[in-house]
């Protein structure tokens, strides 16, 4: 289980620098972020402001274009502890050509940690289980994704991130298009893994019931961190003009 | 003598029984990607592949297996690069492998009669050395889709999470290609190069129509494929006409027996259970967090004088220091 880690542990995401380019135009510009272990960091921003962009390049889904993001003190390029990052894609992807189940879109989740060409571990099936218990899909386990609705496929895609026991937790709009019902799981899930010790970074743009438990945001706009505090202020600032003269160190939880 | 006794039949049935798994089994992946017409681009491209085995006097099987994988490559690079002009490479791709092959063929002097044993699958001609080669292709084949089923099916399913768990996702896409290209030369003797991605999508399509989960469908189109190509081998020697064709008639004719029953079934369900997850979809946004300034007598306009600042979809007002928006019956401080 993850235990609270030392105060000298790295850092779970370490941002430098960071500018990445999409289609010939600079998305991110010099974006710096630390984010420790244990920390629940939102990023807000409007849509356009780049915080899904910074998120996919942290999960190393997207290259930079100059900076490095660095993972557990790995650069991301050469990471290779995948079994750490639990990741929750924006768009609901849960439905392919041919149907699914629940249960068979859980399962990807434990990839990586199962070697090839052998069956899932007794052990994973029990960590499938639980998966489904902790988002309330438990009884939908058959049933094929295709056919549930936009919050249940998004809680199927939760239990796909939790499944391995990741110690960071990467969200992007996981509350976008969620039913009240879902949201509420959802945040009961994350406060669980909170409580254990899981890093959280997630985008909103509507917290909802995971309001609570963010204890830092940061807010992008135009592809600049405009602030990193403590959450409730960044609900006014975000729509301010003006612009912190310090992204400095002294805003970061470090 | 019965037709089982026959050495050709029996060959033409062990690789009727291995093109029926074989197919089904990459169609699946190919179909959950949406790429179900990878495979008639593929065979296209093998037609040039039996040319030139005809041309050089080498087995057919082999160099269509080089071909095809060579090709199969180069789809999966067009495909994995995005580019709005991989549609048309692929259309070249295609257009000269077909292309080629036919004059190729008539390079070697050979004439439309070999070609169409090609195409539309031949039953008297599938030889001892033939059949082994198509036996070790589609047993890799089986191997690789069912032994790599889990790290298949996440990368088809999505693509990006895939890539988040560390699987090598580039590798894998071109695995599914160069075994698509290698299911593309076992069936070339039963099915033909041009019905092939029929046997690849039609059984896939059917076992959904049925199937919920992904290894159900897998299973199901596998069962549907052998039974296709076997049944369709025996009617194919009755009747005197090229197998692959009727394979492919007899496994659009079970798409149509499963489709109806499917609906007739789903209708069913649909009547005993009414739409068990009726909850609202509460999805829509909060409107964004804003401060109203105070009682605020003056109403702006283009011409109050106040200095007016773009913003986003609106104008500001500069008001002793602040920005006001108009918003319903009250300014906002911005």
């Amino acid at each position: 289980m993850t235990s609270q880690p030392p105060d000298s542990a790295a850092p779970a995401v370490q941002v430098a620098d960071l500018s990445v380019e999409l289609g010939g135009r600079l998305i991110l510009r010099g974006v710096d972020l630390q984010v420790r272990q244990g920390a629940v960091v939102a990023v807000l921003g409007t849509n356009g402001s780049g915080k899904s962009t910074l998120i996919r390049t942290v999960v190393g889904l997207l290259p930079a274009a100059r900076g490095q993001v660095r993972l557990f003190g790995t650069p991301v390029p050469r990471f290779r502890q995948w079994k750490r990052i639990g990741y929750v894609p924006q768009r609901i992807t849960a439905a392919g050509g041919v149907p699914a189940t629940v249960y068979e879109v859980v399962s990807s989740g434990l990839l990586s940690q199962r070697r090839l060409f052998t069956p899932m571990h007794a052990s994973g099936k029990r960590a499938v289980e639980d998966a489904l218990q902790i988002v309330d899909m438990a009884d939908r386990r058959k049933d094929a994704v295709a056919e549930l609705s936009g919050g249940q496929q998004q809680r199927v895609l939760i239990a796909r991130a939790l499944v391995s026991d990741p110690e960071l937790l990467v969200l992007d709009e996981p509350t976008a298009g969620v039913d009240l019902a879902s949201q509420q799981i959802f945040a009961d899930a994350i406060r669980d893994r909170v409580a254990r010790g899981t890093t959280v970074v997630m985008v909103s743009h509507d917290l909802g019931p995971m309001d609570a438990l963010i204890d830092r945001s940061v807010v992008l706009r135009r592809g600049r961190i405009v602030y990193d505090g403590p959450p409730h202020a960044s609900q006014t600032h975000a729509h301010v003009h003006h612009s912190h003269g310090g992204d400095e160190p002294g805003w970061l939880t470090s | 003598m019965t037709m089982f006794q026959l050495e050709f039949m029996q060959r033409a049935l062990i690789a009727g029984l291995l093109t029926g798994l074989s197919a089904p089994a990459i169609g699946t992946y190919l179909v959950q990607r949406r790429l179900s017409l990878m495979g008639d681009g593929i065979g296209h491209i093998a037609i040039t592949g039996v040319a030139l085995g005809l041309l050089t006097g080498t087995a057919p099987v082999f160099t269509a297996v080089i071909v095809s994988i060579a090709g199969a490559t180069a789809i999966e690079l067009v495909r994995a690069r995005g580019k709005a002009s991989g549609d048309v490479a692929l259309a070249l791709l295609f257009y000269g492998g077909i292309a080629g092959g036919v004059l190729l063929i008539g390079l070697a002097g050979q004439g439309a009669a070999t070609l169409n044993t090609y195409l539309f699958g031949s039953l008297t001609t599938v030889s001892s050395s033939d059949l082994y080669v198509v036996v070790g292709l589609a047993v890799t084949v089986l191997v690789v889709a069912i032994g790599l089923g889990p790290q298949l099916f996440a990368v088809c399913q999505d693509e990006e999470f895939a890539r988040v768990t560390g699987l090598r996702v580039q590798l894998l896409n071109l695995l599914i290609a160069v075994m698509a290209a290698v299911t593309v030369t076992v069936a070339m003797r039963t099915v033909g190069l041009l019905l092939v991605s029929a046997l690849m999508v039609v059984p896939v399509a059917t076992a959904q129509q049925i199937t919920r989960s992904f290894r159900s469908t897998f299973v199901t189109a596998c069962i549907i494929g052998v039974v296709a190509c076997l049944a369709g081998i025996v009617t194919s020697y009755n009747a005197n006409v090229a197998p692959g064709a009727t394979i492919v008639v007899l496994a659009l004719a079970g798409f149509v027996v499963a489709a109806t029953a499917g609906t007739l079934i789903r209708r069913r369900q649909g009547r005993v259970a009414p739409l068990a997850d009726a909850e609202p979809e509460v999805g829509v946004p909060v409107p964004e967090p804003h401060v109203v300034s105070a009682g605020h007598p003056h109403a702006h306009n283009p011409q109050c004088g106040h200095t007016k600042v773009e913003h986003d979809d609106h104008v500001d007002y500069v008001h002793d220091g602040h920005l006001h928006a108009a918003h319903g019956d009250h300014w906002d401080e911005h």
